[in-house]
């Protein structure tokens, strides 16, 4: 849940990043890191291995400006992709205001895709949300590369309920910014509608 | 939903931040921050300009969300105390309520003896300004009293954050 300090005057919320092991989430927040203003953004923190697989979460916190007088703050975080992390992946839903599905278009992936998309599905309902009700969004990632599905075949699959989505390339950045704004949108218009 | 919403209010802002700044003093500790379960930084004292206090929140969270995961696996509840212990500063982390954590950095000026003692008491001040505060919030959502500064905001606001 959103946390909102009457006395600093800031609401803080949260973003999750979701998706199958190399889908590109970190690249995601890397991108976001890069191309955001040194005084808007914190330090990016990623507990990965050696590898640079990501072994627990990683971590960007973003301030985006003011509404009415509150300093709006995202934190904006991944989970571990991999399968045999679950349990580290539920720990960082919690308190979750808003989810990205990053997807990898390609067609060799759908599985994992569907896989994890379910996986998202049962850890929510462990803690009490509904995918459904949440702000939630789609990326399709790795438009880019030569084996990817087309975006309907995606959508048909990960996508049924027309949450809002996006074609994205994230190592150049493609679809990274649009996939934020429209979570964060949702966010706030939730919080608007006191929810 | 999971979790209440957190909210918190300028009187209990400062009856918090009196009792951290006593810890502070009591526990000669260098900075002290409490830290919502969700990662979400409530308040800190001492030199904080001096610490990412944003990145530490955050990662205090998942270390207690993960030690929390090894008490169920166990059979435990949770883990209410942490200790970290570095060649000069120390970590002594709690959670306070069930809800909130408490973070204090110290070192070879003050002893984790020390430290656990005044914690200790300030938990259970803690404690009930944020039994208070949850309350109040529950009441002010009953009764439609929200005064929350969201509820007007437009379109043209949310995109602006974003131009």
């Amino acid at each position: 849940m959103s946390f909102i300090n009457y006395a600093s005057r800031e609401i803080n919320c949260k973003i999750v990043y979701y998706g199958p092991g190399l889908c590109g989430k970190t690249t995601n927040l890397q991108f976001v890191y890069q191309k955001t203003a040194p005084d808007a953004k914190g330090k990016m923190i990623s507990l990965a291995t050696e590898t640079e697989r990501t072994l627990f979460f990683d971590f960007l916190p973003l301030a985006l400006g003011e509404i009415r007088g509150f300093k709006t703050r995202f934190h904006l975080y991944t989970v571990p992709g991999q399968v045999f992390y679950d349990a580290s992946r539920k720990l960082i839903l919690k308190g979750v205001d808003g989810v990205v599905f990053v997807a990898d278009s390609q067609e060799e992936r759908m599985d994992a895709n569907i896989e994890s998309l379910e996986n998202l599905r049962v850890n929510l309902q462990e803690q009490g949300y509904e995918l459904d009700k949440l702000p939630f969004v789609v990326q399709y990632n790795k438009r880019d590369l030569p084996s990817v599905l087309p975006v309907d075949n995606l959508r048909k699959e990960l996508n049924p309920t027309n949450v809002p989505d996006f074609e994205a390339c994230a190592t150049t950045g493609e679809g990274v910014f649009e996939t934020l704004k429209a979570v964060a949108k949702l966010i706030l218009v939730d919080l608007k509608q006191g929810k | 939903m999971a979790n209440p919403q957190m909210v918190m209010y300028d009187e209990e802002f400062k009856q918090i931040n009196s009792v951290i700044e006593k810890l502070l003093k009591e526990a000669n500790a260098k900075v002290i921050f409490l830290v919502d379960k969700n990662g979400q930084l409530i308040s800190g004292v001492g030199e904080t300009e001096r610490f990412d206090t944003t990145s530490l929140a955050s990662l205090t969270a998942g270390n207690i969300a993960a030690t929390g995961g090894m008490a169920k696996l166990i059979g435990e509840k949770e883990f209410s105390i942490l200790f970290h212990e570095g060649e000069k500063d120390n970590l002594h982390i709690s959670i306070v309520g069930g809800r909130v954590i408490l973070v204090v950095l110290f070192d070879s000026r003050s002893s984790l003896g020390l430290v656990r003692l005044r914690v200790k008491k300030a938990s259970d001040e803690l404690t009930i300004i944020f039994g208070g505060l949850l309350k109040k919030a529950e009441e002010k959502e009953k009764s439609g009293d929200t005064d929350f500064p969201f509820a007007e905001i437009t379109d043209d606001d949310i995109d602006n954050l974003f131009s």
